[in-house]
């Protein structure tokens, strides 16, 4: 009897194992090329912030005592919350307008949007510079027309910066949006109208209360990514307003001070994963991943 | 009354909204006049109009070697990205649902991970691994970035396969890997091309890890365009971005028409 079930299962069981082999095989190995060729390079990144030029944590000490630094890093937070929060206020705006508006318009309007997402950051990069540099056709025009004499300083500073910050980010927030406002219930709002909502109040009172949690969590990714931010600076900041992307990359390259440098590039690790664990308190990273 | 008011609200909300896509588009297209002018620096053409540009980017080795590097990079990169980021979809997929979402999850970090962070790590780990400046390493590099957009668009289009089809398979006598040939592959080909696609375009405009993994003897696109910017700000910079802005754009109007196509095919078939 027990001899009789045991062949019965026999030629399953290897079966179904394999299977599960299979399946794991195939979950596992790009992890394992990922620990090879991301995750450890990742790690050596905290290595050497910890043990170059000696051990211990005195390139974290110095984030916070030497005053370059502090410097930098003061810029690159102000330059994030304001570049960041315009971007999430106007992204909000055109996701609104696209979400509500009529078929055609609503697709040559996205066809808009996808296309300023597509365009390569340093194409972006080199139009502003065309338009805005000293002898650029912006300034260019407005002395032709006299409207000015000496020429604006519109690149190379914090606006400069911004713009260009601002311009690459818009469609980033602009998609998460419209992914949230997609599913809002389109009767909530007609519905507070019929009881007696003004236009504007239905909005302020029902629509953007269903909104909130899209646009927290397209404010943290678009925060998150605008820390990074490392050629729209370099170039468009020229060298005056230095972020701590292109700062990290200057302590490496020229002054091969590796062990600040990962410092740096550390702690910006560190605050990444931190805002993205607060969102994932928001959110569901499956619905926003397969929205975007 | 009331009506007019709220129709007047959005139309000014719409008023609003093309100017930020008129903020979106239009600084970009002055590339389209600078690209045709006879000078060699920066500037309007005047009356006079010339090609010269668009031959530089033919006719110089720099150049050249440019877009060809690109191309070489991100197809290598785009194919093992795809390799790689389906079969780590698939397995999390068929794997217990909070397991493979960990998984996935880990698959995607390389997607949220500041730019500079890993270029940094990966210098380091190339150096040691003897990679630095080589095709194969920049390729490797290119592939981490992609793996994630792959992994993300083949889930969103498993999570509509149904796993009988596969189940019915295997009962049916085939074996794991055949079961998922026949059944898998053949139902998820378009979230396959879709990352890849986005593999490809993240490759070939990737410009923050090329500087710190090539020197002179990988030369891709983006690395080209940086000196021209930062040397002495090129107009065949100009011509080249013509050249991207209509590529991107028959890839965006191309896309749109294909989702169309298979959003009226499904319709058809329901």
């Amino acid at each position: 009897m027990s001899d009789a079930s045991q062949i019965a299962a026999a030629p399953n069981l290897p079966r179904m194992d394999r299977t599960q082999v299979t399946v794991w095989a195939m979950a596992l190995l790009p992890i394992a090329v990922l620990s090879v060729f991301y995750f450890y390079p990742l790690i050596r990144v905290l290595l050497i912030s910890v043990t170059e030029p000696t051990p211990g944590f005195g390139n974290y000490i110095d984030i916070f005592t030497s005053s370059p630094v502090r410097k930098v890093l003061s810029t690159t937070l102000w330059i994030c919350v304001v570049s960041s929060s315009i971007s999430l206020m106007l992204g909000y705006l055109l996701a609104y307008a696209i979400v509500h508006a009529t078929g055609r318009w609503q697709s040559w309007m996205l066809l808009a949007v996808l296309l300023s997402f597509w365009v390569s950051i340093l194409i972006r990069a080199f139009a502003w510079i065309a338009l805005l540099q000293t002898r650029g056709m912006v300034n260019e025009t407005l002395q032709a027309i006299g409207l000015i004499d000496d020429p604006i300083r519109f690149i190379r500073n914090p606006f400069g910066v911004i713009l260009g910050m601002v311009h690459y980010m818009i469609p980033y927030a602009v998609l998460p949006l419209m992914a949230n406002m997609r599913t809002i219930d389109t009767r909530y709002v007609p519905a507070a109208r019929g009881l007696g909502a003004s236009p504007f109040g239905a909005f302020w009172r029902v629509f953007l209360p269903l909104s909130l949690p899209g646009l927290i969590s397209a404010g943290i990714l678009v925060f998150i990514f605008s820390i990074g931010f490392y050629i729209t600076p370099a170039l468009l900041g020229g060298g005056r307003t230095t972020m701590v992307a292109e700062y990290i990359a200057l302590q490496v390259n020229e002054t091969l001070a590796w062990g600040q440098g990962t410092a740096l590039a550390s702690s910006m690790l560190f605050v990444v994963f931190t805002l993205l664990i607060v969102l994932g308190r928001i959110v569901k990273f499956r619905n926003m991943f397969g929205a975007a | 009354m009331d009506r007019l008011r709220a129709n007047f609200g959005f139309a000014f909300t719409l008023c609003i909204a093309w100017t930020l896509i008129a903020f979106l588009i239009l600084p970009l297209l002055v590339v389209i006049p600078i690209s045709f002018t006879p000078e060699r620096y920066l500037s309007l053409p005047e009356g006079e109009y010339s090609l010269r540009h668009y031959e530089t980017l033919f006719t110089d080795r720099m150049w050249r070697k440019g877009i060809i590097d690109s191309a070489i990079v991100a197809l290598g990169a785009s194919s093992l990205a795809i390799c790689l980021g389906t079969i780590c979809a698939i397995g999390c997929w068929k794997l217990s649902s909070a397991l493979g979402e960990t998984i996935r999850i880990l698959a995607l970090t390389p997607m949220i991970v500041p730019p500079i962070v890993h270029a940094l790590g990966m210098y380091r780990v190339w150096v040691d691994f003897g990679m630095i400046d080589s095709y194969v390493g920049l390729i490797l590099a290119h592939t981490m970035k992609g793996i994630p957009f792959v992994v993300i668009s083949v889930s969103a289009v498993l999570s509509n396969f149904d796993p009988r089809l596969e189940q019915a398979a295997r009962s049916l006598g085939a074996g794991p890997l055949t079961a998922m040939r026949l059944t898998i592959l053949p139902n998820i080909w378009p979230g396959v091309l879709a990352g890849g696609v986005f593999a490809f375009a993240i490759s070939w405009d990737e410009i923050v890890v090329a500087l710190f993994l090539t020197q002179r003897n990988v030369y891709t696109l983006p690395r080209q365009i940086w000196d021209g910017i930062q040397d002495n700000i090129s107009p065949a910079v100009a011509a080249i971005g013509v050249v991207l802005i209509l590529a991107t754009i028959i890839a965006v109007l191309g896309k749109m028409l294909w989702d169309r196509r298979m959003a009226a095919r499904i319709r058809g078939a329901a």
